[in-house]
């Protein structure tokens, strides 16, 4: 188990270093750098306890998509202001009680879960699901959620999808004066329609309608 | 000491995998020049070597004795980072590509989910690389870059859950043994097509070059980049084309397994029909380059979400209610 343990404790070093550089850079681009350096040693450790399933996810969706619409926006950004500014002066410093408020509550918070887990080994017996060790977690999540939970599984499904079209709905502006292209419009253009050939009188020239 | 044997037992496995990877893809690049030149009825590289086959080598060479200019205003970690990022993620996804039921480097459970997890990292070395350049059109190129994969792998997705619907399983050679009776081709045919063009597309390959069209954006993310940086960020490329045509012949074209399971065709070993494969499908891709436009930008981003993404949504549909109605499902 050498090797489990020296792994172990390099990607959860990366994960605590790179979380704590998220929100120490001075840089907002390194610290979404940072942050997708985070997801990642987070997914190796779902790997090394098994969860391959939610660790590969993890990587699809948090590092394949949701951090690249992160970086798309942060990088918008003008680059001059992207030098935070942050624990300079007292001035900018105003949040940090509130995030220290809020972060000892996740952590008393955590603190509960896990105590919960190490002081109370009978929970593990309390539980509803039970496991098979023969098949793979894949399988094994495949076999609960559209089955036991589906109903819970299609909710959160259904609340992204009005958070989605709420997004949509919020930004979407019906702006006039835009040219739009009609590709079947533009495919059965024929040549009757599109051109007018007209003979010119000399000095005159033509007037043409827009 | 057991560690210590296990490790290098691996190094074996993997510099055995990825020194004809390598070697390979320098020689699609010339094959790719060659077919794209035949098409146009030009000789293409025909000098070095016999019929040019050691022009990527003297490319190489050129590149490597090329100096590597950082500019100076750019941000020189991830400028650095970025080529090598590219390199690395399309060298990695090759550890669990099954070239026989056996010869396969890590035989995972979730191997799919692995070469699509990685292939959507692919995005980052060019995002890093165009930021990095601090630069105009380096970072243009990023943007479009970005978007346009982030498109593209949506419909990747809803294709490989067909495919996952007819398996039963997330792993690579469970996929490939599946096909056994039937490639997923025929079935599949227009998951396939769709497969083919996401996958032009997730390349940054022609007519969905975008990112570095070389008429509005000079050379796209690349252009800052000198020497043996451009040249990973090249290499890592076409090394990624490549994973895409061996996901592409692992997924619908029956992988390692052979055509006709008859007596001489058998004999042949499963890397071999893999390999032959994975060229046709370049091919393939060769071809497109040569004899398709460049689609403009509004245009490809409607063909990714407005035409591609409710059709593989439909045929997901489609292929799960056949699966259900028949009693095909792989349940076991």
């Amino acid at each position: 188990m050498l090797a489990h343990a020296i792994f172990f404790y390099t990607f959860s070093f990366i994960a605590i270093i790179s979380a704590i550089m998220v929100t120490v850079s001075k840089n907002t681009v390194h610290s979404v750098f940072f942050l997708i350096l985070d997801f990642i040693s987070i997914s190796c450790l779902f790997i090394m306890i098994g969860a391959e399933f939610l660790g590969m996810i993890m990587l699809i969706v948090y590092v394949g998509a949701v951090a690249v619409l992160f970086l798309f926006v942060v990088m918008m950004l003008n680059v001059s202001q992207q030098k935070s500014q942050w624990f300079s002066s007292r001035e900018s410093s105003k949040h940090i009680p509130v995030g220290l408020i809020v972060s000892v509550i996740i952590f008393f918070e955590l603190i509960i879960v896990i105590g919960g887990w190490k002081y109370k080994p009978d929970i593990d017996t309390a539980m509803v699901l039970n496991f098979d060790n023969n098949i793979s977690n894949t399988h094994s999540i495949g076999y609960v959620l559209y089955t036991d939970y589906i109903h819970v599984f299609q909710l959160s499904g259904m609340i992204l999808l009005v958070a989605m079209v709420g997004a949509i709905v919020l930004t979407f502006k019906q702006r006039s004066g835009i040219k739009r292209q009609f590709y079947f419009k533009q495919i059965s253009r024929e040549k009757a329609d599109g051109v007018e050939i007209t003979q010119v009188e000399s000095n005159k020239g033509v007037i043409l309608d827009d | 000491m057991e560690y210590l044997s296990i490790f290098f037992l691996e190094t074996y496995k993997i510099l055995f995998l990825l020194i004809p990877v390598l070697v390979s893809v320098a020689m699609i690049v010339w094959l790719d020049r060659r077919i794209w030149a035949f098409v146009q009825k030009r000789q293409g590289p025909n000098v070095v070597g016999p019929f040019g086959l050691l022009q990527s080598l003297a490319d190489a060479f050129k590149y490597i004795f090329k100096e590597i200019i950082i500019p100076s205003s750019s941000n020189k970690v991830i400028f650095i980072l970025a080529p090598i990022v590219t390199m690395t993620l399309a060298l990695v996804s090759w550890a669990v590509i099954p070239f026989s039921a056996t010869q396969v480097i890590a035989d995972i459970n979730v191997g799919i989910l692995y070469l699509f997890a990685v292939s959507s990292l692919g995005v980052y070395g060019i995002i890093m690389g165009g930021w990095a350049s601090n630069s105009k059109y380096p970072f243009l190129g990023a943007i479009r870059s970005a978007a346009q994969m982030v498109s593209y792998e949506v419909s990747i997705g809803v294709i490989i859950i067909n495919v996952l619907l007819c398996v039963g399983s997330l792993n690579l050679n469970d996929i490939v043994i599946a096909q056994k009776n039937i490639w997923f081709v025929i079935p599949l045919f227009p998951m396939f097509v769709i497969f083919f063009i996401s996958a032009l597309a997730e390349t940054n390959r022609p007519p969905f070059d975008l990112p570095e069209a070389e008429a509005e954006l000079v050379a796209g993310y690349q252009t800052e980049y000198s020497g043996m940086m451009y040249a990973m960020f090249w290499l890592g490329e076409y090394a990624n084309i490549l994973l895409m045509c061996a996901m592409g012949s692992i997924l619908f074209l029956g992988g390692w397994l052979s055509p006709i399971e008859t007596y001489p065709f058998n004999l042949i070993p499963g890397a071999v029909w893999l390999i032959f494969k994975i060229l046709l499908l370049f091919i393939l891709f060769a071809l497109v380059k040569a004899i398709v436009p460049r689609y403009r930008y509004d245009q490809l981003m409607r063909l990714g979400w407005k035409i591609f993404l409710p059709f593989s949504l439909v045929w997901v549909i489609l292929t799960s209610s056949y699966l259900f109605y028949y009693n095909l499902l792989p349940v076991n």
